[in-house]
């Protein structure tokens, strides 16, 4: 039986592979992004980053400012000075907006979405890849677009930061995205690489470092519940494998009854 | 077989009260230490136990999430969330829960699969392989309604897919699948009627079903990997030789197997409750809309299977399109299930000392099934549609040509007593 | 299938070395079911600690706040209340030095407030949960000559001085619950919230 059992195996292997490849791909690259929950300094800066540049629009109903002062370890009396803004919101409440759901339809064509949930829904790589993605395009509302979303409806309320981006037409010895070969001289041409034209008060390493923290925020914010599930883990499963071992033993002892 | 160290002795005391009352020793006594089990059960055999563990966690994780959860289109969203977030321990029930639903459905998957390889619907078990399927199509009941309440995008758009399924009734179709939403498009309506039947009506059902599957299995006693009656041959006591007292051997066998399930569901609770986007999938994390269908549907990975039977009919038939056709087909791949024990009419039971052609057979079946269920998450093009279509083909040939192969095949020579493989 | 060669210690041994880790892991599981039952984020939240604003609560007047969606009662006591609640008779209260835990330890034993004129209670029975009423009239009709002022709850005829303590011969057993609360500044009362120990 075993033998059938793996060439069954075998046949659906390739269907599983495809099936996860297709789940993976995507018309863009995204860069990777692997939060890291322990890392708490990252997660403060990217709480502060929030609460000063996005918190304006985009609400986090369901976090609590006390549960992220507790999770982040921070004082609540310093969450409650230097990031809760609105006289109205307390150290218990949820990070909401001030703004109403029609001012926002006026303002921007649509509600901007609460984020609470982003990274569960989009992934911390299209996160990260999204906030680097800006780019000038007079065409839009907004004066700018975003590679990785299309005819986005939001400003670029980072600029000040990253300075400004621009799609540039490059050539390089590897394939970019969307490149060409060049036959005449072998390099690749593509004209969807983004430029920083007009430096902001960052360095590049410094914003991708900011939105790499931003974004780790965003990770912890989807899950609060994550980091206490890893460390709960070790505990269950090794008193588990103890439980599972003895029942063996006890299974043997008795089975030692039967021929 | 005789001189037991745990047969239980005469009770006396509070026992001995009770069981002038109740016949608490008795049933002790018929369903575990005197039920008589095959001894030569093998790792197919731990998932019936784990299925009612399962159970068990499914309800108890049930109920307690109720105590949270909000049933209305405007609450439901925001109180999973509530339960994810602001409940001390909510996120591990509510994961303990979706995890379990998934985990159901593996170890019962695993459990048919048993029963498919070893003949347990066979003669004189078509009660027991009965019941069982009436607990599977349950489940199915079970899971969806269930799925609906989270009230995120892939719950509404599934439910939406899935109610319309009922549209491709001729006449009838339309009023029906509106009786079922309560209302035009699915609505908090339609989500309070599935929570009721999903916390209250279904789980009676399944639990009522879960007695009559068992009190039906210990009225014939269990199947074995070798498909031989072990009642056939009993010693002077009138034990047969080849079974063992349920408790204690089976009792401590099954509690490795518990173990063992636990640290893979507890591994799936803690690291990876997701499961890889085919647990929860991710555009849940987003509430419901009606106006707007996430980019690629596909129902939980349980369903696919005959999803994928569903898309792959795409022809009209008599003139009746292919929709219904499609339906037809879908409901006929779990009806047929029901037929099993009088499709097979081999002289041996088990797969061991079936032939050549039955081996096949099950071979084709499972390809055919797993396939199907891993088209039934990919978004259909025209080459998954034609695999789709001979992976239906195949699945139904195993059951509609089963008396043929079964009953003309060379069969191997089925020994006396069990083996001990 | 016989019981020669059992080894019976080993077996027992490993039956209740099972059992117990069994019990420890039902214990474990059943943990975070039964936290789960504790007050949740949200009604943390709801419960946080309440500010009054009590410059404009005249004396001898009184004013309800909510409180963990319970009624908490501020009075703004006269001397005159102050001293009739001194003179109150032992013996006509079940515990007037405010021996049992209902209230803070920062709070007077007998006027049961933090300054003399401001007490601070939560306006629930201890009998079985009624709201009592604030009868502040001395000698009032329905409550005899010698109703010196206080609460009378109208479920069951329990009463109370102006400090909160209960008369004898009522069913309420004990006095009114003094909420932890403390003052942000002379006038602005945080109920919720113990005196902080400096």
């Amino acid at each position: 039986m075993r033998k059938y059992l793996a060439t069954c195996l075998l046949a659906v292997m390739g269907l599983f592979a495809s099936a996860l490849a297709m789940a993976a791909g995507s018309e863009v690259r995204l860069d990777t992004m692997k939060p890291d929950l322990r890392d708490q300094p990252s997660l403060q800066r990217g709480m502060q980053l929030y609460t000063n540049y996005c918190l304006g629009c985009h609400s986090l109903q369901y976090q609590r400012y006390s549960r992220a002062a507790e999770d982040l370890g921070m004082p609540e009396d310093l969450v409650e000075k230097f990031l809760i803004f609105s006289p109205e919101l307390k150290i218990n409440d949820t990070m909401r907006i001030g703004m109403s759901a029609e001012d926002a339809t006026d303002w921007f064509g649509a509600p901007p979405p609460d984020l609470s949930l982003e990274a569960r829904l989009r992934g911390t790589d299209w996160i990260y890849t999204y906030l680097r993605s800006f780019y000038r395009d007079e065409s839009r509302p907004w004066g700018v677009n975003n590679s990785v979303f299309p005819q986005v409806g939001m400003p670029h309320v980072l600029e000040p930061l990253q300075g400004v981006q621009e799609k540039v037409c490059t050539q390089s010895d590897i394939a970019l995205l969307g490149a060409e070969l060049d036959l005449e001289t072998g390099r690749y041409q593509s004209c969807e690489v983004l430029e920083i034209t007009q430096s902001g008060s960052m360095t590049t390493q410094e914003f991708d470092q900011a939105m790499w923290d931003l974004t780790n925020f965003l990770s912890y914010v989807g899950e609060p519940s994550r980091l206490k599930a890893e460390n709960m883990a070790p505990k269950v499963l090794i008193f588990i494998l103890i439980f599972t071992l003895l029942a063996y033993l006890l299974k043997k002892e008795y089975w030692r009854d039967i021929h | 077989m005789m001189g037991n160290p745990d047969r239980p002795k005469a009770p006396r005391g509070v026992m001995r009260w009770i069981d002038d009352r109740f016949p608490a020793t008795q049933l002790m006594q018929d369903h575990l230490t005197g039920y008589y089990a095959p001894k030569n059960f093998n790792f197919f055999y731990f998932f019936g136990s784990l299925a009612m563990l399962v159970l068990v966690n499914q309800i108890i994780t049930g109920i307690w999430l109720t105590m949270s959860y909000t049933p209305t289109a405007e609450g439901a969203f925001a109180s999973i969330e509530y339960i994810m977030r602001d409940v001390e321990y909510g996120w591990l029930i509510r994961y303990m829960h979706s995890t379990g639903a998934s985990a159901f459905f593996v170890v019962i998957y695993l459990h048919m699969f048993r029963g498919l390889l070893y003949g347990s619907y066979r003669a004189p078990r078509e009660l027991v392989w009965i019941f069982g399927m009436c607990i599977y199509l349950a489940l199915m009941a079970e899971a969806f309604m269930g799925y609906l309440l989270p009230w995120g995008q892939m719950s509404y758009w599934g439910a939406q897919v899935i109610i319309s399924l009922f549209t491709a009734i001729p006449v009838i179709g339309g009023d029906l699948a509106q009786m079922i939403r309560g209302d035009y498009l699915i609505s908090g309506i339609t989500l309070n009627r599935f929570f009721a039947l999903h916390v209250i009506a279904l789980p009676l059902v399944i639990v009522g079903l879960v007695v009559l599957h068992l009190v039906a299995l210990h009225e014939v006693g269990s199947n074995n990997p070798d498909g031989i009656e072990i009642k056939d041959k009993k010693d002077e006591a009138g034990n047969p030789l080849d079974g063992i007292p349920f408790h204690p051997y089976y009792t401590v066998k099954d509690l490795v197997g518990v173990g063992v399930f636990l640290f893979v569901f507890c591994a799936v609770i803690f690291y990876f409750p997701e499961g890889g986007g085919y647990f929860l999938e991710t555009p849940n994390f987003e509430p419901a809309n009606s106006l707007q269908t996430p980019e690629h549907i596909a129902p939980v990975w349980y369903f696919t299977p005959f999803y994928a039977m569903l898309r792959a009919v795409n022809y009209p038939l008599f003139g009746v399109d292919a929709k219904f056709w499609g339906v037809v087909v879908m409901g006929l791949a779990i009806a047929i299930l029901f037929v099993l024990p009088w499709l097979d009419r081999s002289p041996v039971r088990s797969i061991r000392y079936k032939g050549w052609l039955s081996r096949i057979a099950i071979v084709v079946f499972v390809v055919s099934f797993v396939t199907l269920g891993v088209l039934g998450v990919m978004p259909p093009t025209a080459e998954r549609t034609i695999i789709a279509q001979v992976a239906t083909v195949a699945y139904f040939a195993f059951f509609i040509l089963m008396p043929f192969y079964t009953r003309f095949e060379a069969t191997r020579a089925v020994p006396g007593r069990v083996t001990g493989r | 299938m016989a019981n020669r060669g059992v080894n019976r210690g080993r077996r027992r041994f490993l039956v209740s070395a099972t059992t117990v880790v069994g019990a420890v892991g039902v214990v474990g599981i059943a943990t975070p079911f039964l936290a789960s039952w504790q007050p949740s984020a949200r009604a943390r939240a709801a419960g946080a600690p309440v500010t009054a604003d009590i410059s404009r609560l005249a004396p001898g007047q009184q004013m309800t706040i909510e409180w963990r969606g319970k009624p908490v009662w501020v009075v703004n006591r006269t001397p005159a209340m102050i001293a009739d609640i001194r003179a109150i008779p032992p013996a006509e209260l079940q515990d007037p030095e405010s021996q049992r835990p209902q209230q803070p330890p920062y709070v007077d034993a007998v006027l049961r407030s933090i300054k003399p004129e401001y007490v601070v209670l939560v306006g629930i029975c201890t009998h079985l949960g009624c709201s009592p009423g604030y009868r502040p009239e001395i000698g009032a009709a329905d409550l005899g000559a010698d109703w010196p002022g206080g609460y009378l709850c109208a479920c069951h005829g329990s009463k109370f001085d102006l400090a909160g303590r209960v008369f004898t011969g009522v069913p309420a057993p004990s006095n009114l619950e003094v909420p932890p609360h403390r003052y942000e500044s002379e006038q602005v009362l945080v109920i919720g919230v113990d005196e902080e120990t400096a």
